[in-house]
């Protein structure tokens, strides 16, 4: 089940490892994507932190990991082509983290509050 | 703040998946399916984009006698009816008023086609140059769709009793379409086959529903603009201002230094000392595009800054147009583009930056 934060990032926890992804909304306000700078390997990120660049026809912006870890894989893939991300944002993630402390995902959003609050956007 | 004007189509847009922005005091859309489907429907196929928030004058009076040969950076005296010429409004500092098109329509008449930004300013402007003749702002009577593509010709032929192979770049003629007057011009803003059709409100709603009926996809003002830079074609309030000249744009060829005309002396001075900065084509060595005001650096000197820049579809790199100061650029190394998240690095290349 994914979780989300306000900076629309989602977040898919399975065991000790959280997949990372941008919401289908910041995809479609974003508009088509052109650009993608990925988070290093093996970088010990937090919460809230930029890790990763995203850039579009018309705007750039940061990625923010919702949750803190160690990343542990990358979505190279996306290098060459993010526009993938126009076409799938759910189910295409950005990077993976070693999760350190799965208490954080208490104060991340569910899919229903998440769509209250892009609805209140 | 001021209410947004709305073009005539603005309706039938509405009805469409479509983006507004605000945009020099108009409600445009800025994409409809997405800029980049946009732009290949503009490069493979045709393109409509409506284009009705554009100024349009229209002057009658003695072309030799009344000032305006004098007023723009545009021969009209040399320009034969039928023909249109792409040009400058400048300041006495040779600075970029406008840039705009003038019309030949016939010995006495022309229309003046200028950008919705400036259009107050340049109706005073070009009056105050002229004498003894009448100038009229009829922006808000005209509608304007631009028609581009390779597939362009093919489904306007149908609408018009005119041979739209022999129409020449740069040349117009008055025609009719659905029984309404209609200047039908073989220009564009694209580098593709194209046509700019000016028209009254009530037959642009008409004329658009009709082309959208026979496959044209609509687009917006992104992928104009990733089209137009492709080609390296200015944009007004990026690439040319009231602080830029004509030679600083690197549009020497546009301006004809042994004439006569408001700013030229200015220029030619400009071009006797010497220029300071000029506005030169770069290429990202990524898909990563800088955007406009990125600071320009080279061996870790700032040398000027971003004008206009954009992803290119079909390069996959970032594009742009950058003013660089000419006592410092080095044209054997790479620049850098600097934003306060970063630098990605560049190529100053030449334009055309694709091939038409």
């Amino acid at each position: 089940m994914k979780k989300y934060n306000e900076e629309h990032e989602w977040v898919e926890v399975n065991g000790d490892i959280a997949t990372v992804g941008i919401s289908a909304y910041a995809v479609e306000q974003l508009g088509d994507i052109t650009f993608l700078e990925l988070p290093e390997m093996d970088a010990e990120v937090s919460m809230g932190d930029s890790v990763a660049f995203i850039e579009s026809v018309k705007a750039a912006s940061d990625i923010y990991t919702p949750i803190s870890g160690d990343v542990c894989e990358i979505n190279e893939a996306l290098l060459d082509t993010p526009e993938v991300l126009n076409e799938d944002a759910q189910g295409n993630f950005i990077f993976k983290l070693k999760v350190s402390n799965a208490d954080e995902l208490d104060s991340l959003m569910s899919e229903d509050a998440y769509k209250n609050f892009v609805d209140s956007l | 703040m001021e209410e947004l004007l709305k073009t005539p189509l603005h309706a039938r847009q509405q009805e469409l998946k479509t983006k507004n922005v605000s945009f020099c005091g108009w409600d445009m859309p800025i994409q409809f399916d997405g800029i980049i489907a946009e732009h290949g429907y503009c490069r493979n196929g045709v393109a409509l984009f409506d284009t009705s928030h554009m100024g349009e004058f229209f002057f009658k009076g003695d072309i030799k006698t009344s000032g305006i040969n004098e007023a723009t950076s545009v021969n009209i005296d040399a320009l034969a009816v039928g023909k249109c010429k792409y040009g400058f409004l400048l300041n006495d500092q040779g600075g970029v008023i406008d840039d705009l098109i003038v019309y030949r329509l016939s010995e006495d008449e022309l229309m003046i086609v200028v950008n919705a930004a400036t259009s107050k300013l340049d109706l005073e402007t070009l009056n105050a140059r002229i004498t003894n003749a009448t100038l009229i702002d009829k922006s808000l009577e005209y509608a304007k769709l631009d028609v581009q593509g390779p597939k362009s010709k093919e489904i306007l032929e149908k609408y018009f009793d005119v041979d739209l192979d022999a129409l020449q770049f740069f040349s117009f003629v008055q025609t009719k379409v659905f029984d309404s007057d209609c200047l039908l011009s073989r220009t564009g803003y694209t580098g593709e086959l194209g046509f700019e059709l000016y028209i009254d409100n009530e037959t642009s709603v008409k004329l658009w529903d009709a082309l959208l009926a026979d496959g044209a996809n609509p687009a917006g003002l992104g992928a104009r603009d990733i089209l137009r830079l492709e080609m390296g074609y200015s944009l007004y309030g990026n690439d040319l201002s009231e602080d830029i000249t004509p030679l600083e744009a690197n549009l020497e060829k546009f301006v004809n230094l042994k004439r006569d005309y408001v700013g030229k002396d200015a220029l030619a001075k400009q071009k006797k000392e010497g220029l300071q900065r000029i506005l030169l084509p770069f290429i990202t060595t990524t898909r990563r595009s800088a955007r406009k005001d990125f600071e320009v650096y080279q061996n870790d000197k700032k040398i000027g800054f971003v004008t206009s820049a954009a992803f290119s579809p079909i390069l996959n790199k970032g594009i742009g147009l950058a003013m660089v100061d000419t006592s410092t650029y080095d044209e054997n190394a790479q620049i850098q583009l600097r934003d306060n998240r970063g630098s990605l690095d560049a190529n100053i290349t030449t334009l055309p930056f694709i091939n038409k």
